[in-house]
């Protein structure tokens, strides 16, 4: 359930799912965002989930927050509507080339590569949101003891592929885009396609995603 | 063949179509975009009598120089731009917010945009463009949009489909004006930072950085100083939120800004200055003033009033 709305700015609503950040909770934002997006509320330009918020941005020429806030302060959400899950397998090349970050994450987790990428292959992860650039995955959730934060600085350019880990969660970079996560690795998957306009996202909330490692060999004969 | 087409002799710097910009696609990562300064925009389409929402060329800095082959067209720049018209020998400065007619040969410079970031160029006419969720907005870092999502290149044709007869001159007087004070709603993580980097934010300066483009601006100045966590847990964003990484400098999401974030926001600009916040240069200094949602509402009542008022005059 929403536990408090706000405002972000003068044209987005801020609906805070609380602290915590599990699937359950993950799946009534989910469930919010179905259900709104059918409503097709006038002056509503996008509604973004992610693990435990809801941001709705509006056209302020058409609705004000006060005026949206009490329409989905009345929103009862769709019961039974259950979100389906698929299954992938990410082919991930960890050559020094790709593991941008692997020295930094060895002295901040102080734990040796090996054993970082002994408990990030094989392990199966649960799609949260995408988001950020297109298509780019959210997945969770990693061990404890592979949780880190961003970059100080975000990198004005992450290589498209990039495999990238920051605190509980996963994400694959769809394409070159600046970004903080720590990288670990390269997918030659292509995760995202915007010539398929109603489904251009590989994998959506609510996937499950495992990441099998390959050789540099593999990396560069892959074919889709 | 296409018999209406401009040849381009000189791409510019990041020369794209843009238009409204696309709805409804944060959920899967895809920006909204479309043109940087919707006023200016705007305008460019009215000076020539198009749709308030057509497909226009957006420069930054230097534009293109184009050269026009096929009947005659109508076309009107907007910004605060030089740019010079070339019919045969004879070399005309152009003038924005005035509607010019290009005929066979002729060649359009847009030398550069002046103490500003982005113009805009609208023809009377039709833009063979491809469209992605309804829209020819270029995203070229997801490449999306029109021109395969890439901006314009030199040696490239553009194609005109159709050209409306509508050769009425238009003028308007407009002057841009810069901004330096940005006025900002306090964000949902402003008591992120200490009472020494609230006030930073609020009293200090920040200069524009260069690494700033149409995802984001950067800004660099004193430290604002974080005492609760660098990090947030990753959630949506919207054009407008100025977050602050580790680092202490804020960056502005701008139109073709990430869909999620992680860094704390401290802020967020109000929708009213938009349009003049993306026309700040490199190096230009600016300031943070707090305004409530209130205040912000009505600022962006009278914005949109003047937008509104300058389109009657057209």
């Amino acid at each position: 359930m929403i536990k408090n709305i706000s405002n972000l700015g003068d044209a987005a609503l801020y609906c805070d799912f609380g602290k915590e950040v599990n699937k359950d909770i993950n799946t009534q934002v989910i469930k919010y965002f179905k259900t709104i997006q059918k409503k097709n509320i006038t002056g509503v330009n996008n509604i973004t989930p992610s693990y435990n918020k809801l941001i709705i941005s509006f056209d302020l020429k058409k609705i004000n927050f006060n005026k949206l806030k009490k329409a989905i302060d009345n929103i009862e959400i769709i019961k039974g509507d259950s979100i389906q899950n698929k299954r992938f397998e990410i082919p991930v090349c960890c050559e020094k080339e790709f593991s941008l970050d692997i020295k930094r994450l060895e002295e901040k987790l102080k734990m040796k590569e090996e054993k970082i990428y002994e408990s990030f292959f094989e392990k199966e992860f649960f799609c949260y949101m995408t988001g950020f650039i297109a298509g780019m995955p959210f997945l969770g959730d990693l061990d404890e003891n592979l949780r880190a934060k961003r970059l100080d600085t975000p990198r004005v350019k992450v290589p498209k592929g990039s495999i990238g880990l920051t605190e509980q969660f996963a994400n694959i970079y769809t394409f070159e885009s600046p970004g903080g996560w720590n990288i670990i690795g390269n997918t030659p998957l292509n995760i995202f396609d915007s010539t398929k306009e109603k489904e251009p996202n590989l994998i959506n909330p609510g996937d499950l995603v495992i990441f099998k490692r390959i050789t540099k060999e593999k990396y560069q004969n892959y074919h889709e | 063949m296409n018999k209406n087409y401009f040849e381009i002799i000189r791409a510019g710097i990041n020369s794209t179509f843009q238009d409204l910009g696309r709805n409804n696609l944060y959920h899967i990562g895809v920006p909204f975009s479309g043109a940087m300064d919707n006023r200016n925009y705007l305008l460019a389409n009215k000076l020539i009598g198009n749709d308030y929402d057509d497909p226009v060329i957006e420069f930054a800095y230097q534009g293109p120089h184009l050269k026009y082959h096929g009947d005659k067209i109508n076309i009107a720049i907007t910004g605060d731009v030089s740019f010079k018209i070339k019919k045969g020998d004879n070399l005309i400065d152009g003038e924005c917010y005035q509607s010019f007619i290009l005929e066979n040969d002729d060649e359009l410079d847009i030398l550069s945009t002046n103490k500003s970031v982005y113009g805009y160029l609208a023809i009377s006419g039709t833009f063979d463009l491809k469209f992605q969720w309804s829209s020819c907005s270029t995203n070229t870092k997801a490449k999306i949009g029109s021109n395969n999502g890439e901006k314009l290149s030199d040696n490239q044709k553009i194609n005109v489909k159709e050209i409306n007869n509508n050769f009425v001159n238009r003028k308007l007087n407009y002057v841009n004006t810069k901004i330096e004070n940005i006025r900002v709603i306090k964000g949902t993580n402003f008591n992120y930072f200490s009472e020494e980097g609230k006030k930073i934010f609020f009293k200090n300066e920040f200069k524009v950085s260069k690494l700033s483009d149409r995802m984001g601006m950067r800004l660099e100045g004193k430290k604002i100083e974080n005492i609760v966590d660098t990090n947030i847990r990753s959630e949506g964003l919207i054009k407008g939120v100025i977050q602050v990484p580790a680092d202490g400098n804020p960056i502005i999401m701008l139109s073709d800004h990430g869909t999620i974030g992680g860094y704390p926001k401290i802020g967020v600009v109000v929708s009213a200055d938009y349009d003049k916040l993306v026309q700040l240069t490199p190096g230009s200094k600016v300031k943070f003033q707090e305004v409530d949602l209130n205040s912000a509402e009505t600022l962006f009542k009278l914005y949109d009033l003047e937008t509104q008022n300058l389109i009657s005059q057209i």
